[in-house]
Parts: structure tokens; sequence; C-alpha cells
């Protein structure tokens, strides 16, 4: 039986009276989504000036962006989580709304977006009416509208599995986000958090995606894009990305690429004939 | 709810094209005092829609903001003291939020409002 709070009950139904409540009287989750928004605010490198800004907070993830001074809009579909934060009188203004339907924010108005454990929720359909996929769209859809250019928003979430994680990512860059996955502690099966770090606007240098926590060695997958860095940034996508990886010139595909496909056949145990100065040569005109 | 979040939001309702700025019903306005910060205040100058803003705090009962600004009167220590009371200090506590194109309200209680669209409306 799985633990996963998405599949036992709708948002709304699982953050009730009990479930919310224990974000005020269990210290260990306190701590936990505390952690989580300190990353997150950190993540999302607002200028630092000094001067409070204006953040939206999806989900609510605690009273990290009042101590830090910024005024935040926060919106939760959960009523009882709503509850909690008015009794802890949170200095933030509170809406009670369904993310999945959209964000109704005016365009480019808010400065940062931070979301603790919330967007895989997106993920299930837990009414009839529920397309994911369609929900995943209004939502990147009305978030990008409403955030400033050049706007982070920094989403933690906890994807069931690849396939979630790709829905997501895929749908954060149709509407346009540049940015890509922050793994910290990828080598730990409890604290490791992944963070989309997503930027409003086309891919340039202050976009560069930060590097994750926690990661001593060498990247563990063979995912290209982290193959030669040591860093822990799994998986960049980025939607301005050319579509054909593969070269393929005029001339043909040439003598590297031949001995490339043969030593890959070589280390499948194939039977390979031997590389030699006739290796990929092209046939004289007369034959 | 403040009227910095009222001058955010506007309607999401499925078909809507100017859905922006809801028309307030109140029952009950309540003050807090926040802390004053002239470089939130300067920073968030910008985007906010200032007719709007307006009447919204005319209409929870702030009169005191002038019709017209533009960004000279940001040096000003009273018009600041005055923009900061209406955006900041002054909350929504009951009352209810009107589409201006469907007239569809979004019920306020305790101070949140309740933004949640029917299945239709999506």
């Amino acid at each position: 039986m799985s633990s996963r709070p998405e599949l036992q009950a709708p948002p709304e139904i699982f953050y009730d009276d009990v479930e919310a409540r224990k974000y005020t009287s269990s210290s260990r989750i306190i701590e936990i989504q505390a952690n989580l928004s300190v990353r997150a605010l950190e993540l999302l490198a607002l200028p630092d000036d000094g001067v409070p800004r204006l953040l939206l907070d999806i989900g609510l993830s605690g009273e990290t962006l009042s101590e830090n001074g910024h005024q935040w809009v926060g919106l939760d579909i959960s009523q009882s989580m709503l509850d909690i934060a008015l009794e802890r009188e949170v200095e933030g203004d509170l809406l009670l709304g369904d993310m999945g339907q959209g964000l109704g924010l005016r365009p480019g108005v808010i400065d940062g977006a931070i979301s603790i454990s919330a967007v895989q929720w997106l993920c299930n359909a837990d009414k009839s009416s529920h397309v994911p996929k369609l929900r995943l769209k209004a939502f990147f859809g009305s978030l990008y509208r409403c955030l400033a250019r050049g706007g982070r928003a920094v989403l933690q979430v906890y994807p069931e599995n690849i396939q979630q994680r790709e829905l997501i990512l895929r749908s954060a860059m149709h509407v346009g986000f540049s940015g890509g996955v922050v793994v910290d502690y990828p080598h730990s099966s409890k604290k490791r958090k992944e963070y989309l770090v997503l930027t409003c606007g086309p891919p340039s240098v202050s976009t560069s995606v930060p590097t994750g926590k926690g990661e001593d060695g060498e990247s563990s997958s063979d995912n290209e894009s982290s193959g030669d860095e040591e860093n822990q940034t799994v998986c960049i996508s980025d939607r301005h990305r050319p579509k054909k990886k593969q070269k393929i010139t005029k001339k043909g595909r040439g003598r590297d690429w031949v001995l490339k496909k043969k030593e890959q056949r070589r280390r499948r145990g194939d039977d390979v004939p031997p590389d030699t100065k006739y290796t990929a040569r092209k046939r004289k005109a007369r034959f | 709810m403040r009227l910095l979040t009222h001058n955010m939001l506007s309607s999401n309702i499925k078909g809507v094209s100017n859905g922006f700025p809801l028309r307030i019903e109140v029952e009950k306005v309540a003050e807090k005092q926040v802390d004053f910060n002239a470089d939130f205040l300067r920073n968030m100058f910008p985007k906010i829609e200032w007719k709007a803003f307006v009447d919204a705090a005319k209409t929870i009962g702030y009169a005191e903001l002038p019709e017209e600004v533009d960004s000279s009167a940001l040096e000003s220590e009273e018009f600041l003291n005055k923009f900061h009371h209406a955006l900041l200090e002054l909350h929504l506590e009951e009352g209810a939020l009107v589409c201006p194109e469907t007239g569809r309200r979004f019920p306020v209680s305790k101070g949140i409002p309740n933004m949640l669209l029917h299945e239709d409306e999506v």
C-alpha cells in the first residue's frame, strides 16, 4: 500500500482538520516545511537589495516568506489549511483556489513564486472532469502570465515516477518557461528533494539552473546532460533546444561516426571487423 | 484580504475577457498595522492599476487617495503614508468580490476570498 497522500484522496479532502492540524502541532512537519521553503527561497535568487517583493505561495508552505520580509499571497485548495494559517496569523493574504483551474491574477505582477509539495497533486484526476494534462497546462500557463519578466518560480515536487516528472516538466516548458530540475541529496532516499526551477522568458546566462546540495562524487545517472558535469542537475529540458541532436552533414556520417558505432557494437560483445585504413573509406566512382 | 491582493486578482472564469477589476461588496473591513517600507511601495507602484485601486479604496471607505498620480508623487512622504495604509493595512474581512463581466460572486469570509470555480466555469 502506497503512503503517497495523492493516492488517498483529493487535496481538499485529504488536508482536513486533522491533517492540517499536524502543520501546527508536529514539530517535525513544521521543520521540514520550513527547510523546504528556505531552500526554495534561496533557489528563487531574488536580488539581494533588501527590497521586499511580492511573491506567490502555491499550496501554503509556511511563514518563511514573511520572515524574510516579503509580501506574499498564498493559495490553497483546502479550507482547513487556510483556517490553520489564519490561526497562526500569517502576514500574507490567503486565497481559496484550485491551481489546476489557473491562477486568476493580472499579467506580470508577481516577482516570484514558490510551491512546496503541491504540483504533483495536479497529476491526479480526482473528478471525471479533471484531465491532468489540461490542469497542468492551465496552472503553468497562468503562472507564466502572472510572473514578471525574468521572474522565477521554484516548485518543490514529489513526482511519483519518471512519467510524472516528464509530464510536469513538459507542461512547464510548453508554456514558455526555461529552466530545469535541481535535485538536493540525490543519493539519499529520504533527504532527496526535487525542485523545478523555472524562469519566465527565454534562456540566458541568468536563467542557468543552480546546482543542488549534497552532491559528492560523480553523478549517478547516465543522462547525457549530467554525464560530464560534477554538479547534480540531473536534467535540463529546454524547449529551445534544437530538435535533432545528431548532425548529419552533406558528406554523410563520416569515419568518426562509423568508428563510434563499431565501438558500441564491440562493447556489446558483437563480432565486429577490426578498424583499418579502409574503414568508412569511400569507394571509387567507377566501382 | 488587502487591496494589494485585490489589485492583482482578476476573474478567471472561462470566456471572460476582461475580469478586472473585481467589484467589492463590503460587509466588514478590518485594519491591521503593517511596518512601513518605502522601497516596497516604490517597487509596487508601477504594477498597481491606479484607478481600480482608488475605486476599491473608496468602496471600503478610504477616500484620501488622489484620483490621478504619476511617479513623482512617490517623493512625498504624505502620499507614501496614504498609499501604504490603503495598500497593506485595510483588509476586507467579510463580503464578496463580483466579476465585472458575468456578475459571478466570489464570497469573502474571514478575509479569504473563495476563488474556486464550478466545473462549467473552467
